[in-house]
């Protein structure tokens, strides 16, 4: 009964979203995130904002704030290095940020230059003075996203929930 | 760009001149922010001193959240070049509460005036043309400068501008560098 269980963690994170009043989501195309994405994509109430790295996400998660809105950002592991300079601008500033990554590089990975990124992702937000919560499990997801949203919001700071490859799925590699 | 060009404090001057409380200033790292603080502090300016790529991006996120009011991107050309996907971004989203102007200079002014791409040939109108934004100015004289700023007083498009200005450095104004007072300053002063 795995199937319709790996359906619902995306539509728990996109209830979280709606209930933290997310009003922008920055993302990278990413087939992890895909249905989230869509269910953003489908919903008038917000703005969803196709990126072109990761790290526009999170400048954009700033203005956002300045404007008095609330603003999430949906990446891949790999993404994650592609933000490390701009997290400064929250650390410095202490602006909320929110972000879901969906991890490569780790179970049953068959591209090897994903692991290099996808190993790291977890010891360097640390570095960056991040919360960082793992999913591991599709019943992890959505108290962890409402812990992380909290957190992000309340206390002004960087949270980040890994969302572990177990729960993706295995990428289906054709010749 | 590289000799000659506009005085860039003097444009800074006039694109906030009698900005009115509804102008929100985002400027670049390095030089514009001190051009921004050199016309006059402003809880509605937040003044960046690092997060180089990111100003344009911070503009679109607070433009997006305050369709009301207008939100000016000032930022100098080697940091628009960081994050020119950005402009690929904001053709996309298009609010016509944006606008991204660019002080171009052709030099990394802050690190010793290295040539940047602009002076090399990189035409940042021809890209924010091709990424989409719809009205996309070239301003190379008081004339134009002029015409901007007036433009600025009632966007109702996303603009962006390359502004040439001169190679000048002009001595450092060093606003707030808090960047959690900046914060709080600002959201306060439009009611959060």
């Amino acid at each position: 009964m795995n199937a319709p269980v790996k359906t619902e963690w995306p539509d728990q994170l996109y209830d979280t979203l709606k209930r933290a009043r997310i009003a922008q989501v920055g993302y990278v195309p990413d087939a992890g995130h895909a249905r989230l994405i869509e269910r953003c994509r489908a919903d008038p109430d917000i703005r969803d904002v196709v990126l072109t790295t990761e790290e526009e996400g999170v400048a954009l998660a700033a203005g956002a704030w300045l404007g008095g809105e609330r603003a999430s950002l949906l990446m891949q592991s790999s993404g994650t290095g592609n933000c490390i300079n701009m997290l400064s601008l929250m650390r410095t500033c202490r602006f909320p940020m929110l972000m879901f990554i969906t991890m490569r590089g780790e179970w049953e990975e068959f591209n090897p230059w994903q692991v290099p990124m996808g190993s790291i992702v977890d010891p360097v937000l640390k570095l960056c003075e991040a919360e960082v919560y793992r999913a591991r499990e599709p019943a992890d997801v959505a108290e962890l996203a409402e812990r992380a949203a909290r957190q992000a919001f309340a206390d002004e700071r960087i949270v980040a929930v890994l969302l572990s490859q177990e729960l993706i799925g295995k990428k289906v590699w054709t010749q | 760009m590289s000799q000659g060009g506009l005085d860039r404090r003097a444009a800074m001057a006039t694109l906030v001149a009698d900005r009115g409380e509804d102008l929100l200033v985002v400027p670049g790292l390095g030089s514009t922010t001190w051009d921004l603080a050199a016309a006059g502090d402003d809880p509605r300016n937040f003044y960046v001193w690092g997060a180089m790529g990111g100003a344009a991006m911070i503009g679109l996120g607070l433009a997006l959240a305050q369709r009301k009011r207008r939100v000016a991107v000032v930022t100098g050309d080697g940091e628009m070049l960081m994050g020119l996907g950005s402009l690929a971004t904001i053709g996309i989203q298009r609010p016509a509460n944006l606008a991204v102007i660019v002080f171009d200079n052709g030099v990394y002014g802050e690190t010793g005036g290295q040539p940047s791409h602009t002076r090399k040939g990189t035409d940042l109108v021809g890209v924010a043309r091709a990424c989409g934004i719809p009205l996309c100015l070239d301003v190379r004289d008081e004339a134009a400068l002029s015409g901007l700023a007036g433009r600025l007083k009632s966007l109702d498009e996303t603009l962006f501008a390359r502004v040439a200005i001169s190679a000048e450095e002009p001595p450092r104004v060093l606003p707030e560098k808090d960047g959690v007072a900046l914060k709080r300053r600002f959201r306060a002063a439009l009611g959060f």
